[in-house]
């Protein structure tokens, strides 16, 4: 029976390190390869020893896809690649291709050298994963192999997200990474064609949110820091350096512009810049407005936007700035949190999701007293502000995904698992298809039932043509053929040219039958009856009454006799080749009812 | 017919799709003819056509399925009642696999909503029922979320015309939840057992509170598809800008139609005006202005609104000045608000002044009682002491009084709080900008205000009275003496000019008629001169001032015939007749200064068929030309035709000195085209600089009035110092139409020049092309194509229609 089998290695009812095996029609794909941010031990990266304890993972896996550049997707690339040993292809885009290196270099450096981890990957490591990745573009169907073909859709969320189709022959499966349904300031919304996937694997994190309007986000927003910027408080907006980080930015450099603010707004570390770079270069990735202006002026030179040095965070008056990362669970953001929680005129933004554990989750959860490294108590006066901007599809668009997509089932993961078995509810209720949601490490296993394409000879099937009407999509046809399986491709034609190609000598196929019949009168006499009876019944048949007193209808023989002990009954015997079977029969049965009495 | 339809039959079941296509068009055009050839089985043939339309509804290929469609719109836009029964079928089309498929359904729902919007259809899976206009609306609704952005435009611009639906089904497409009222329970009991408010999603908006809530019913039935709310919210932040104009075009409409809707979908709208695309923010301030009847801003809203105020484009300050002129603001801290935000935009663009004042007076008038508590702050007046008094030519001092004056019309207790120089300056302004400044009852000016007033309703009839009056004076005194003749022209052209300045709604009119008198002055001023008495060889120096004549009224007849929007037929006959006169003035001059009769030949040769061209294309109207100067000629003409070139200059001199002054006729409605540019200013002592060779772009703006098809008629020309002119066409997308008879011209001319020494003026000016051949009403012969190339009277040329702008230019030399 085939079947498609899923196992999340991360992100199983889970937010963070997205790792995700696909078996499809013999084929093992891995579907991204995160870290997680809530760990610092072995679990912040997929336990990789499930797909073989000894072996070589290359012989195991036909190929990597990386859906987008965000660490909880693509952080556990070079140890897997190079520590853990793969040599097969890392599919992704090429914005993913260009930012992804220099996201992992920032996260060694953090882990490496801040927090002297040992036994982390290497600079070096880095650079030889990405010698291994193939960049696809949009919509480009690539052949991994003979059978495996993969295809990238567009998918929002940040530059060079993808969804990415995984098909065999028919199977197919459909993985989302995270998209966003809504356009922003930036990037365009997600979206796929009607492809009729087998298997759909979603991203949920907001399984249980409908949002309201985008517009009422950004008026809000802006509301904010405008109104702690004017009673001269500092806002701090922790960030991922790429992706929110950009549509903020553009955002506030309008507002800014606009508004004629003059305070300043920072965004901190290098690393931005040289990301920066690739937005104004990847313009084909971003949305209508920026796509349409950039000729004009490129909106991601900003103007109002200025790199952050870490003195600023002490300077007197309003500021407002950018620092990543975006939870706070380390890094700049968390030194400035520091500096500035004390202050109630100072205001901190979470504009996206944190996972549970970092400072950001226990700040937004009400904490007002945190305990931080060397039993030190930092006490939050600032304000706290919550804003999802986070650019992952509401439950309203992962069911417009679902609608668009048309999958036979659904398979939730990147969420979590409350949430997910509410919106599974809503899924199974509004497209009666199945859901899954498995944990990690558990497996989902899928039966199919794949078409198999069957090659007709040309000369059959114009012989078929030519005798009946047009096709009719809606009723099913017979057709005489014979399939021949050969090489695991199948063909189907007519008998004769199966006989030559196979060498064979055709055998004839007779069934013969007796009926008997009560009928006192002679054979000649009865058989002129079963004649005329026949001829009566069988009006677009051709029937014969032949010299030696034996009835044909087409090639079916009928003859008389008299029975050798009652004499009174007569047995007909009938006899047809196999290829008249259906006429025959039919033949057989109305004797058997009898003939009519005769008029004489 | 019926071997017709037959035929049709048989080939509907052709293999290839084409053919099924066109035969389906071809039902589509054909279908109702079908209706009146057999009369008796009317109705069945109807359904029948329908029938075998709808049957290929379910075609194996979409371009069939998409014309099936197609001919059922056909057959609806024809006046055929499609049936009721296309709606289910339509309805599983909206889940086609191809987006034409899907867009052509959209509309036949549409179509089928409009026409049945009272039926009761079951909604699938449940025994409830609703009204079919609603059910379609939510179908409808769910297309705005397709994936195909032809569909979403194609459903976002449907919904708005649908006028009829249920209010609770309006409201849902602002709220992407399901609103509880548009789910039945399926059993009493169930109802029973809890009231459950708006939904079970949580709204992101709040940290936490995502927590998946309790299920509430599985058994409930959703009345509308759970994709179809929301419909607006989706349409206005869709990625297309125009799935985003096509919204709030339908939010628009349906606003429009209820009351209640606009004031929810304010919100909506307001928040439109931060869009990242300029037509999206024009659009929905347009709309905006469209329904402000119907709400009240409130003072946040209104702080966004006005935030568009700095928008650094032109189209969008203007028709946000427009809309401000027609909103209503609930406090006075708003009309405060509006005020100071206007102020910044007139400090930041003083271009927009005219139309800053124009929104001040509209806003005044509507808020008088807001206006009064400001009016202290405003004029910064003390209650003890005097403050200095403002100076009156600040456009920003100018803009608040003309807010204080229009409010102060309403309310007779605020002209109390005005000091003394208000009063002096409401003198003046009442006297400089009449159109903005109302009268208004002041105490001790009583007599000013109410004498003005009464003065100005009727004071328009008489001025036309005169015109009609100089006019009747001019053409009844046929025969005074050639002196008598010129003054009295020559007063009645200075009379209709000044007339012209004053009123400016018979600008046209006067200057109109002006121009034809002063042709009539210029004919018999030539007609006087002493040329033609004097002999052969003196006049050679005398006869410029006859051709100079010749040659003005040709360029006045093209500037009326072209440059007046609304001329009529008959004016354009006299017009030509003039036109022939100075040309056969032409003929004369030139016969008399040349030497040898062989250029002569060809002139008189080329006037004759001129003539004759005049006939053919006016023969209507020669009755009306009693005893002028071509009803003559033409009498005369088999005579003209045979005789010498000096014959025909001597016939055609006492032709012209006999003919009577013909009466131009007033049309109804007549606009002179005129322009404006607004930038470039003229004003820069700064040159453009760039080098030799290369080009500089230098941005015109300019508004045109009256000005008919200006895509092809306006171009701007550059005339630089070396008497060198260039002339630009501007591209098509360059106009913009803001309102009736107006346009704006909005364009980059590209400067080139040599190097030059010292930075110099160029001048940029607009021109009116026309081509003669555009106004001349064709008769059926003509466009027969008898006309022979020669008698070609295309004759092309520009009018200069707006003053020059000066802009100051230094082409430097390359540097190498």
């Amino acid at each position: 029976m085939p079947e498609i089998r899923v196992t999340p290695l991360g992100a199983g009812q889970d937010v963070g390190r997205s790792c995700i095996l696909v078996s499809i029609a013999g084929k093992n794909v891995m579907l991204d390869c995160g870290m997680h941010m809530g760990f610092n031990d072995d679990r912040r990266f997929p336990d990789f020893s499930y797909i073989t304890r000894n072996g070589r993972l290359t012989d195991f896996l036909d190929c990597v896809i990386i859906s987008h550049f965000h660490l909880d997707h693509c952080g556990a690339l070079p140890y897997f690649s190079e520590m853990v040993g793969y040599d097969g292809p890392i599919y992704m885009t090429h914005p993913t291709q260009a930012i992804c290196p220099i996201l992992l270099e920032d996260y060694r450096k953090i882990a490496v050298d801040k927090k002297g981890e040992a036994n982390f990957f290497t600079s070096q490591m880095i650079k030889d994963c990405m010698k291994k990745v193939v960049a696809v573009h949009l919509h480009q169907t690539v052949q991994v192999d003979d059978e495996l073909e993969i295809k990238a859709y567009y998918a929002g969320h940040v530059l060079g997200a993808a969804m990415f189709q995984i098909k065999v022959g028919s199977e197919s499966v459909v993985y989302t990474g995270d998209y966003n349904m809504t356009p922003d300031r930036h990037l365009g919304a997600a979206w796929i064609d009607k492809c009729r996937p087998n298997l759909l694997i979603t991203e949920s994190t907001y399984a249980t949110t409908i949002r309201d309007s985008k517009r009422c986000r950004e008026r809000d927003f802006l509301k904010k820091v405008h109104e702690a910027v004017e009673r001269g408080g500092k806002v701090l907006i922790p960030v991922f350096a790429l992706g929110r980080a950009q549509e903020l930015c553009i955002l506030l450099e309008t507002f800014w512009e606009r508004m004629n603010l003059k305070a300043p707004i920072y965004f901190s570390t290098g690393l931005t810049e040289k990301a920066n770079h690739y937005y104004k270069l990847f313009i084909t990735w971003t949305n209508q407005k920026i796509r349409k202006t950039f000729v004009q002026r490129n909106m991601f030179e900003f103007k109002h936007i200025k790199a952050f040095d870490r003195a600023f965070a002490d300077n007197p008056g309003p500021m407002v700035v950018f620092a990543t990362p975006g939870m706070l669970h380390a890094g700049q953001s968390l030194q400035i949190f520091r500096k500035w929680a004390g202050n109630e005129k100072n205001m901190v933004i979470m504009p996206g999701y944190c996972v549970q554990g970092t400072v950001g989750h226990k700040i937004l959860s009400g904490q007002r007293k945190l305990e931080m490294e060397g039993r030190q108590v930092l006490e939050v006066k600032m304000q706290v502000e919550y804003m999802s901007f986070s650019a992952h599809a509401d439950a309203k668009g992962i069911m417009q995904l679902v609608g668009q997509a048309e999958p036979e089932s659904v398979l939730l993961v990147h969420g979590e698992a409350k949430k997910m078995e509410f919106l599974k509810q809503k899924i199974e209720q509004e497209f009666r298809v199945n859901c899954y949601m498995p944990a990690n490490g558990e497996t989902v296993t899928l039966p199919t039932s794949p078409s198999i394409p069957v090659g007709i000879s040309l000369g059959l099937l114009k012989r078929e043509m030519a005798q009946g009407l047009l096709p009719d999509a809606k009723k099913p046809r017979l057709l005489h053929g014979t399939l021949i399986m050969k090489d695991s491709n199948f063909r189907l034609v007519s008998s004769e040219q199966a006989l030559k190609e196979l060498g064979l000598a055709e055998h004839q196929l007779r069934f013969t039958c007796r009926v008997h019949l009560h009928d006192p009168r002679k054979e000649q006499e009865t058989a002129m009856r079963v004649y005329s009876h026949l001829k009566s019944v069988l009006k677009d048949h051709c029937v014969q009454h032949l010299p030696d007193g034996s009835v044909t209808v087409e090639s079916i023989l009928i003859q008389a006799a008299a029975h050798s002990e009652d004499p009174g009954t007569k047995v007909l015997l009938v006899s047809w080749t196999y290829q008249d079977e259906e006429l025959g029969s039919y033949l057989t049965s109305l004797l058997k009812k009898g003939l009519p009495q005769a008029s004489s | 017919m019926m071997p017709l339809t037959s035929c049709r039959m048989k080939h509907l079941t052709d293999t290839s799709h084409g053919v099924r296509n066109k035969c389906l068009q071809l039902l589509g055009n054909l279908g109702s003819l079908e209706k009146s050839v057999t009369k008796d089985g009317e109705g069945l043939a109807v359904r029948d056509v329908q029938k075998i339309i709808g049957d290929y509804f379910s075609d194996q290929d979409p371009r069939v399925r998409t014309a099936a469609i197609k001919a059922m719109l056909q057959l609806h836009e024809r006046g055929l009642k499609l049936h009721q029964a296309i709606y289910n079928q339509a309805c599983k089309l909206l889940s086609d696999d191809y987006e034409q498929v899907r867009s052509a359904a959209v509309q036949l729902i549409w179509v089928v909503s409009q026409l049945y919007p009272e039926s009761i259809v079951p909604i699938p899976s449940s025994n409830e029922e609703i009204r079919l206009v609603d059910d379609a609306f939510g179908k409808i609704c769910h297309m705005v979320s397709d994936g195909s952005w032809v569909v979403r435009v194609q459903a976002a611009k449907l919904l708005g015309s649908m006028e009829q639906v249920s209010s609770h089904f309006l409201e849902q497409t602002l709220d992407k939840k399901l609103m509880s009222d548009l789910r039945r329970k399926r059993t009493a009991h169930e109802r029973a057992k809890e009231l459950y408010s708006s939904g079970e999603f949580s709204s992101g908006r709040k940290w936490g509170d995502d927590a998946p809530k309790e299920e509430i019913d599985t058994g409930a039935v959703n009345l509308i598809e759970s994709g179809a709310c929301g419909a607006f919210v989706h349409g206005l932040e869709d990625e297309m800008y125009e799935v985003r104009i096509a919204a709030v075009e339908a939010l628009c409409m349906l606003a429009q139609s209820s009351p209640s809707f606009a004031e929810k979908c304010l919100d909506f709208l307001v928040d439109m005006f931060n869009d990242e695309i300029e037509e999206v923010r024009l659009q929905s301030i347009h709309t905006m202005r469209k329904i402000s009847n119907n709400i009240t801003l409130r003072e946040d809203q209104l702080d966004t609104v006005l935030a568009v105020l700095e928008d650094s484009s032109r189209d969008i300050r203007e028709a946000l000045h427009e809309l401000l002129c027609c909103t209503n603001v609930s406090t006075k801290e708003g009309i405060h608000l509006a005020l100071v935000e206007l102020l910044k935009n007139l400090t930041k663009y003083p271009t927009d002044r005219d139309s800053i004042w124009k929104c001040l007076k509209f806003l005044g008038s509507r808020h008088p009682t807001l206006v009064l508590p400001l009016v202290p702050e405003l004029l910064s007046t003390h209650p003890f002491f005097d403050t200095a008094e403002p100076d009156m030519d600040d456009p920003a001092y100018i803009a608040v009084l003309v807010l204080i004056f229009n409010a102060a019309k309403t309310c007779p207790t605020m002209p109390a709080l005005f000091s003394d120089h208000t009063f002096r300056h409401y003198a003046y302004l009442r006297d400089s900008l009449s159109h903005l400044v109302p009268a208004l009852r002041l105490p001790g000016r009583k007599l000013v205000s109410s004498a003005v007033s009464p003065s100005i309703a009727p004071h328009e009839d008489p001025s036309h009275q005169f015109l009609q009056q100089s006019l009747e004076r001019v053409y009844s005194l046929q025969h005074l003496d050639p002196q008598g003749t010129q003054e009295l022209l020559e007063f009645t052209i200075r009379d209709l000019q000044r007339l012209g300045e004053l009123q400016s709604e018979l600008a046209g009119v006067a200057d109109f008629s002006a121009t034809y008198l002063r042709c009539q002055l210029l004919l018999i001023k030539a007609l006087q001169e002493k040329l033609w008495n004097v002999a052969a060889p003196l006049y050679l120096k005398q006869s410029d001032l006859a051709s100079a004549a010749a040659k003005q009224i040709m360029e006045e007849t093209y500037k009326m015939e072209f440059m007046y929007s609304g001329v009529e037929n008959k004016q354009v006959v006299i017009i030509h007749h003039m036109r022939l006169q100075a040309k056969a003035l032409q003929l004369i001059v030139t016969a008399r200064t040349t030497r040898g009769v062989d250029p002569l030949f060809g002139m008189c040769e080329k006037f004759l068929q001129e003539v004759d061209f005049f006939q053919r294309c006016f023969i209507a109207d020669l009755p009306h030309l009693q005893d002028s100067f071509v009803d003559k000629l033409l009498d005369l003409m088999p005579r003209l035709m045979t005789s010498k070139p000096v014959e025909v200059v001597k016939i055609l001199q006492t032709m012209l000195r006999q003919s009577t002054f013909l009466h131009l006729p007033l049309p109804e409605q007549i606009h002179k085209a005129s322009a404006t540019i607004i930038e470039p200013a003229g004003e820069s002592d700064n040159p453009l600089r760039f080098t030799s060779g290369l080009v500089v772009a230098l941005d015109v703006d300019a508004t045109l009035e009256h000005v008919q098809d200006p895509q092809s008629t306006v171009k701007v020309q550059v005339l630089y110092p070396d008497g060198q002119a260039q002339m630009i066409h501007p591209k098509p997308a360059d106009f913009r139409n803001p309102g009736p008879g107006r346009h704006r011209l909005i364009t980059q001319v590209y400067l080139s020049h040599t190097a030059w020494t010292e930075p110099c003026q160029v001048e940029v000016r607009l021109l009116l092309a026309y081509n003669s051949n555009s106004r001349i009403p064709k008769s059926p012969w003509i466009e027969g194509g008898e006309v022979s190339p020669q008698v070609e009277t295309s004759i092309e040329g520009t009018i200069p229609f707006s003053k020059s702008v000066k802009v100051y230019i230094m082409p430097k030399p390359a540097r190498r």
